[in-house]
């Protein structure tokens, strides 16, 4: 069936559905489009806040909230989409209380505000209270509040609804096309339709499924950012992922920073808090990248608990009330997925692979970029986490996902409505869903002795987490990069059982499975050859930040063998590049 | 330790050779799949598997395990895996809960999964969800407040947010409205779920629409259908005090809001 809409959103997480409420506000004929329902979507998990400079509780400015990313991101972050980041934090939270977020609040009423990794007063003086909050689900708070108000505004939803593929008008980006629409599979039956539309969203979210320590959902396979690759659009920065210091051991479920925020402390098996030895300042509430370092260095040192692989957050002394009131949902973890009481006992913690700070290259107005010239791709927009604006730069500072993804979800629907009020729709492509149903017909028809998805998907996942996580280094990496091909050629040769048509998840695991190769591969290759230590990605075999060669954005574009590299300059508006401590 | 898994398996299309675009597929390898799906899977029937697991492991992890090692074919939602995105809730061992929050130990060595009752079954564990968020899409669950609204935020005391606290919790897994005899009964009652969604608005000292609200859920399918059976409390996987927030709804359309 083809849907002709003149906006389509693909993705419902907060990105997409800001998106969806402002062009419904609009007046244009939207469809949003989810794998999932929308409040599923990973938006919901996150925890600790969302920061922006009200100074409800102490003196603070959009300026130093702009200051702090930009330096968090170790510099690599564009300054003039940081600005906008910071600037419209403000107004946006604003609004979403106007919508009916339920913060928590002040004694006076106003929204309640705590501390945050890496955000600071006055230019790196001391942490800032800017994280506003509600418990510790404000992501949940986020996605229930922005579906509410899509639902009030009468938003189009296609549920279990999966994208996979993008249509194009007048040639492929690279050929000057314009985006004209997708193709999608309804989970509920199998069949394939078009959906045609001016402008196109996507708010896909990350793809931390490529590691096995991760605390991304199943989900979370980077389909909206493999299908651009495929289609000749670069990928950008994508060496740099985050791995947040407080996972659960062993399955990377996350206790918010919060715990920190609030101030719980890690200790190694000494009972020391080793921060005080790599970030004397701001200690556990460093950014997220040192922090990690400092757990694997400790853990190296023979420090980790009883020699382990792992740390202690301890949050004891901050008493029942705090713990129960304003920390709830992490310590119904620790008792559920560890047996550990946070009450009474410190709760182990490891590394987790969190956060894709790199993604599909985009403009301030969240539309999709081509090349080192910022070319934009008529009707073709991208918001949250699947999107490289870049705010984070090397490094993401915590809470500002959920500052991205408002910011630039708003911006990208405001942006879409007045793109789509100027063309024309494009027209049916016929046989549009003739490339994606070969693929899938492909995979079902080989016989069932092929390879499986199952096995080659654990082997990546340790692959990726062993040698392209906290620590990198190039031996390691070519050993990585030959592990993907390999894997790569084996995933061309797998096979399933399901033959069915309806909820067919094993064929779908199969694809997303194929994507999260394509944006391994690129990681790999990105962070290979990039010869210096800079935020999250460190190279123990160039330990140092190089700017003279570094401070630019990585662009991998899809070649015949692998990823082609290009690099982009870093827009420097503010604030010049300095050594980075704490 | 080793596990006895028994899953309640539905195939609704068991001779079904292909993914079609509207049209019938050729060229597919009908041997496997004949074998894959045997005709005599077109009725539920429970089906064991033998899993080894280590005890913190949770149900969806089991699941997980299954459909990589033994049964590619096995169909069940999932996404956040820790209880915030609400998929994957299952009958598990005659209780609802959700598959990623429930571990071996707490259950033993024999472990049943059957779909939520009370929801038409599309595929395996996979039920139908749109009656369900049709019916939260029916009360009205969005901020209603028609007045200006002030340059910052509005305000609000740490007691008035304290009101509604329980019920902004709700993550519409359908644990409690599929474990509820009242909609069974009826499956027109808007059931828990919904009625907890509403009294995140009715209680929320900004909004202004609980009039309408009540209005809707004080006609035959709304909060009088509640049997006071406390099943909706034993399965919300947040610990949310269902029955008292229904409680609390029927009090406000007897006497106004408190």
């Amino acid at each position: 069936m083809d849907y002709p809409f003149d906006a389509v959103v693909v993705g419902a997480g907060g990105a997409g559905l800001w998106a969806a409420l402002e062009l419904a506000r609009e007046g244009v004929n939207t469809a949003v489009l989810t794998k999932l329902y929308p409040t599923r979507s990973h938006t919901g998990t996150a925890q600790g806040g969302v920061c922006a400079a009200l100074g409800n509780l102490e003196e603070d400015h959009w300026e130093w909230h702009m200051f702090d990313t930009v330096k968090g991101g170790d510099y690599l972050v564009d300054q003039n989409a940081a600005e906008v980041l910071a600037r419209e934090a403000i107004e946006t939270v604003i609004e979403l209380e106007h919508m009916g977020l339920p913060f928590n609040r002040t004694a006076e009423g106003k929204i309640d505000q705590r501390r945050f990794g890496g955000h600071t007063s006055n230019y790196g003086e001391a942490p800032v209270r800017r994280a506003c909050f509600a418990a510790d689900r404000t992501g949940h708070m986020i996605l229930q509040t922005l579906y509410q108000q899509c639902i009030k505004h009468g938003v189009k939803f296609f549920d279990e609804f999966q994208v996979v593929d993008l249509l194009f008008e007048g040639g492929d980006p690279g050929a000057g096309g314009r985006a004209a629409g997708v193709v999608a599979h309804r989970l509920a039956d199998g069949q394939l339709h078009t959906f045609r539309a001016k402008a196109v969203l996507l708010a896909t979210g990350g793809f931390g499924r490529m590691f096995r320590i991760t605390s991304n959902a199943y989900s979370l396979t980077g389909d909206g950012v493999a299908l651009c690759y495929r289609h000749g659009i670069p990928l950008q920065d994508m060496e740099f992922f985050q791995f947040h210091p407080t996972g659960i051991v062993g399955i990377g479920i996350l206790l918010s920073e919060a715990a920190r925020g609030e101030g719980g402390t890690l200790l190694n098996d000494l009972g020391e808090r080793f921060m005080e030895r790599y970030a004397p300042k701001l200690m556990e509430l460093a950014p997220r990248d040192m922090v990690s370092r400092a757990m694997y260095q400790e853990i190296r040192a023979g420090r980790g608990i009883g020699g382990k692989d792992y740390l202690y957050l301890d949050v004891r002394h901050l008493g029942r009330k705090v713990i129960e009131e304003k920390l709830p949902d992490i310590t119904d973890f620790a008792r559920i997925y560890q047996g550990v009481e946070p009450l009474t006992e410190p709760v182990p913690v490891q590394p987790t692979a969190h956060y894709a700070m790199g993604g599909i290259p985009t403009n301030v107005s969240a539309e999709v970029t081509r090349d080192e010239k910022s070319t934009v791709v008529p009707g073709l927009f991208a918001a949250g986490e699947c999107a490289c604006v870049s705010v984070h730069g090397a490094n993401r500072l915590g809470t500002n996902s959920l500052v991205d993804l408002l910011v630039f979800g708003r911006r990208a629907g405001r942006q879409m409505a007045r793109y789509a009020g100027g063309v024309e729709r494009p027209r049916p492509i016929p046989n549009a869903v003739e490339p994606v149903r070969a693929e899938l017909e492909a995979i079902r028809a080989r016989p069932s002795s092929g390879e499986s998805a199952a096995a080659i998907r654990t082997e990546l996942q340790a692959e990726m987490m062993d040698n392209v996580g906290v620590y990198r280094d190039g031996k390691l990496l070519t050993a990585a990069l030959a592990k993907v091909r390999e894997l790569e050629a084996r995933h061309d040769r797998i096979s399933i059982t399901d033959c069915g048509s309806v909820f067919n998840t094993e064929l779908i695991e199969a694809r997303e499975l194929g994507y999260l190769l394509d944006i391994a591969h690129v990681t790999v290759s990105s962070a290979l050859a990039r010869t210096e230590s800079r935020g999250a990605h460190s190279r123990e075999d160039y330990p140092e930040r190089d700017d003279k060669k570094w401070l630019k954005h990585t662009l991998a574009y899809r070649g015949t063998d692998g990823p082609t590299l290009r690099y982009k300059d870093v827009s420097i508006t503010r604030f010049e590049p300095k050594p980075r401590t704490y | 330790m080793n596990v006895d898994l028994r899953i309640l398996r539905y195939d609704p299309e068991p001779t079904s050779l292909a993914f079609t675009a509207g049209e019938p597929a050729v060229g597919v390898a009908a041997a496997p799949a004949a074998e894959a799906n045997p005709p005599s899977q077109a009725k539920p029937h429970w089906v064991t598997y033998k899993v080894e697991v280590d005890p913190m492991d949770r149900v969806l992890d089991l699941l997980i395990k299954v459909k990589a090692e033994q049964d590619g074919s096995l169909s069940f939602r999932r996404s956040c895996g820790h209880g915030i995105c609400g998929s994957d809730a299952m009958f598990i061992n005659s209780r609802n809960r959700l598959a990623c929050r429930i571990r071996v130990d707490q259950l033993g060595k024999k472990i049943s999964v059957a779909p939520l009752p009370g929801l038409p079954v599309v595929k395996d564990l996979i039920v139908d969800m749109n009656g369900f968020f049709g019916k939260y899409r029916s009360v009205k669950p969005y901020l209603i407040n028609d007045s200006p609204e002030p340059e910052r935020e509005r305000r609000q005391s740490p007691e008035e947010r304290a009101r509604y606290d329980d019920t902004t919790k709700c993550i519409m897994c359908a644990a409690c409205t599929s474990s509820c005899p009242s909609f069974w009964a009826r499956p027109e009652y808007v059931g828990p779920a919904a009625i907890v969604q509403a009294h995140r608005f009715i209680f929320d000292s900004r909004d202004e629409g609980a009039a309408e609200r009540l209005e809707i859920l004080s006609d035959e399918n709304g909060v009088w259908r509640c049997r006071t059976i406390f099943n909706c409390v034993d399965a919300c996987p947040r610990g949310i005090n269902i029955t008292r927030a229904i409680l609390e709804v029927s009090s406000a359309i007897v006497g106004g809001r408190g």
